[in-house]
C-alpha cells in the first residue's frame, strides 16, 4: 500500500515529520509500528555509529567534533543522545545540544536527545527504531551517544555496526582493562582528552589487553586506538578515517550481513518478548496473579509450578508437555 | 521542555533550577545552554518536537530577540507549542509580549510550583494527533485495538 503522508513527509525531508515519528516511537504510540514498517523498507543506507564511555570522558564533544569531520566530507549527519532518567521522578536532563552549538542551524545535520526512560543499557529502548526513522530520512551517517556508561552498558552493540569506546587518562589501572563488559565491545578505541598526562599509558595498556585477547588475533578487523582531544579537535580526522575504514571492512568480510542478522534477531526475541508479556497480561487478571504469588509466597506452590499455569492459560503447548 | 537561554546574557542559574524543577516534576528537559540565537531556539524546538519553550531572559534584549523565534516558528509551520518566557521582563512590556503570542511571563520569585502548574494546564493535549488523521482513517494496516480506542475518542 501507498505510504503514509507523514511517512513521504519524512522521505522528502521534512525535519518536523522526521520529529515527529521519533516521538510517536518514544510514547510507544500505536501509529508507531505501521509507520515503522513502512520506515524499515526505505531504510538499510547509513552507517551506524555508537560512542560510548564513562560520564565526563568527553563523548558528546566528541560527537560534535566528529559530525563536524564527516560534514567536512559532505555527508548528513544524525545523531541520536541518549541521558538517563530519574528513577525518581522518571523526568530528565538533556544537555548534550549544550556541546552541540557549533552544528546549530545546519540543515544536514539532525540532533535528536532521548531521555532512558528506564532502560539499564545505555540506550532508551526506542533508540533502535528512532535510528531506524534517521535511517529512512537519508542520513549518511548516524552517531548514538550513549548514557554515561561504566562497565556492564553493552546494549549499543546491538544497535550500532560500529562501536566506539571513549577512554581518558588516569581511570584506572590495567587491571580495570581486563575486565568483561564494554572494553570487549570496542571496534575502536578512543582516548580523549589526550592533552593530558597519562594519555600514552592509558593507550598502552589498552593496546596491552587487545594484544591478549587470542580471538581478536583472528579477525581481520585489528581495533586501532586513536589519541583526541574533543576540545581542540586533534585526532579526529584520524578518528573519522578509522570509521570509514572500519565500515569497509565490516562489507569485505561479510559481517555487515551477520551483525544485521544479529540485530534483526535480538530485536525481533524481544517483540516477542513484549507480545508474550501483552498476552499474559490480558489472559491473566490482577487477582489470578496476586493469588498466584500467595500460593508461593506460603509455600502452597512453587514458582515453576505457577509460572506453569500460566503458561498452560495462554495457551503455550510446550507447558502441557511437562505435566 | 525545551529550556533556552537566548540572547547575550551568561546568567543561567535560574534557567538550571527551574530545568531541574522541571526534571523533579516527572519532565523530560532539554536544555540548550547560553548564547542561543532565535534560530538556534527553533531549530532545537523542531528537532526535539517540544511541548513547551521555556526562554529565561535577562539582559532586557527581549523585545528584539522573542519576536523573532515566534516568527521563525510561525515561517516553519510550529504553531502548536506552548511559548513562555520568564526573567527580568519590565511590565510595561508583559501586554506587548502576550501579543506576540508568549503566555506565562514568570518575574523573580515565582514559586516553581507556579511555573509547573502553568505548564501542566496549558500544553495542547492533542499535539500528536493532527498529523496522525490520515493514518487513523485510512486504517487498513492498523486494526489494533488502540486505534479503534483513540478512533472512538475521536
Amino acid at each position: 500500500m501507498a505510504n503514509y503522508p507523514i511517512v513521504e513527509r519524512l522521505l522528502a525531508g521534512d525535519r518536523r515529520a522526521l520529529a515527529r515519528i521519533v516521538t510517536l516511537i518514544e510514547n510507544n504510540a500505536p501509529e508507531a509500528r505501521p509507520i515503522l514498517a513502512q520506515l524499515h523498507t526505505h531504510g538499510g543506507h547509513a552507517h551506524i555509529v555508537g560512542l560510548t564511555g564513562s560520564p565526563g570522558a568527553g563523548k558528546s564533544t566528541l560527537v560534535m567534533q566528529l559530525a563536524r569531520e564527516l560534514r567536512r566530507r559532505e555527508q548528513r549527519i544524525g545523531i541520536i543522545a541518549v541521558d538517563p532518567s530519574s528513577p525518581f521522578s522518571g523526568g530528565a536532563i538533556l544537555g548534550d545540544r549544550i556541546r552541540m552549538q557549533e552544528l546549530a542551524g545546519d540543515p544536514n545535520v539532525f540532533i535528536r536527545s532521548m531521555a532512558s526512560r528506564g532502560s539499564l543499557g545505555g540506550l532508551a529502548t526506542a533508540t533502535r527504531d528512532a535510528v531506524r526513522a534517521l535511517d529512512a530520512a537519508g542520513f549518511d551517517t548516524i552517531l548514538i551517544e550513549t548514557v554515561g556508561a561504566g562497565q556492564a552498558e553493552v546494549e549499543i552493540v546491538r544497535a550500532a555496526q560500529t562501536v566506539i569506546v571513549v577512554t581518558v587518562p588516569g581511570m584506572g589501572d590495567d587491571i580495570q582493562a581486563i575486565k568483561a563488559g564494554i572494553l570487549e565491545i570496542a571496534d575502536i578505541f578512543v582516548v580523549n582528552k589526550a592533552d593530558r598526562p597519562g594519555a600514552d599509558q592509558t593507550a598502552a595498556e589498552l593496546r596491552m589487553l587487545l594484544s591478549l585477547d587470542e580471538q581478536r588475533k583472528e579477525r581481520a578487523w585489528r581495533v586501532p586506538i586513536v589519541k583526541t582531544s574533543a576540545a581542540s579537535g586533534e585526532g579526529v580526522p584520524e578518528l573519522a578515517d578509522k570509521l570509514a575504514a572500519h565500515l569497509a571492512s565490516l562489507r569485505e568480510t561479510g559481517q555487515l550481513g551477520s551483525r544485521s542478522g544479529r540485530q534483526a534477531r535480538s530485536e525481533m526475541l524481544a517483540l516477542l518478548h513484549q507480545a508474550l508479556l501483552d498476552k499474559i497480561a490480558a489472559t491473566i487478571s490482577t487477582e489470578d496473579w496476586n493469588r498466584l504469588i500467595d500460593e508461593v509466597v506460603e509455600r502452597q506452590t512453587d514458582p515453576y509450578s505457577a509460572a506453569g499455569e500460566i503458561a498452560r492459560r495462554i495457551g503455550l503447548a510446550a507447558a502441557q508437555e511437562q505435566d | 521542555m525545551l529550556v533556552a537561554k537566548p540572547g547575550l546574557d551568561g546568567h543561567d542559574r535560574g534557567a538550571k533550577v527551574l530545568a531541574r524543577a522541571l526534571r523533579d516534576a516527572g519532565m523530560e528537559v532539554i536544555y540548550t545552554g547560553i548564547r542561543q540565537t532565535p534560530q538556534m531556539i527553533v531549530e532545537a524546538a523542531i528537532q526535539e518536537d517540544v511541548d513547551a519553550i521555556l526562554m529565561s531572559i535577562l539582559s532586557g534584549a527581549h523585545m528584539a530577540i522573542f519576536p523573532k523565534v515566534m516568527e521563525l516558528l510561525r515561517q516553519n509551520g510550529v504553531d502548536d507549542v506552548l511559548v513562555m518566557a520568564g526573567g527580568i521582563l519590565p511590565d510595561e512590556d508583559i501586554p506587548a509580549i502576550e501579543q506576540m503570542g508568549i503566555k506565562g511571563n514568570f518575574g523573580p520569585g515565582t514559586p516553581m510550583a507556579t511555573i509547573i502548574e502553568y505548564v501542566r494546564a496549558n500544553i495542547a493535549p492533542e499535539r500528536l494527533t493532527q498529523d496522525l488523521a490520515p493514518l487513523r482513517s485510512g486504517g487498513a494496516a492498523f486494526d489494533t485495538q488502540e486505534s479503534q480506542q483513540s478512533q472512538a475518542a475521536q
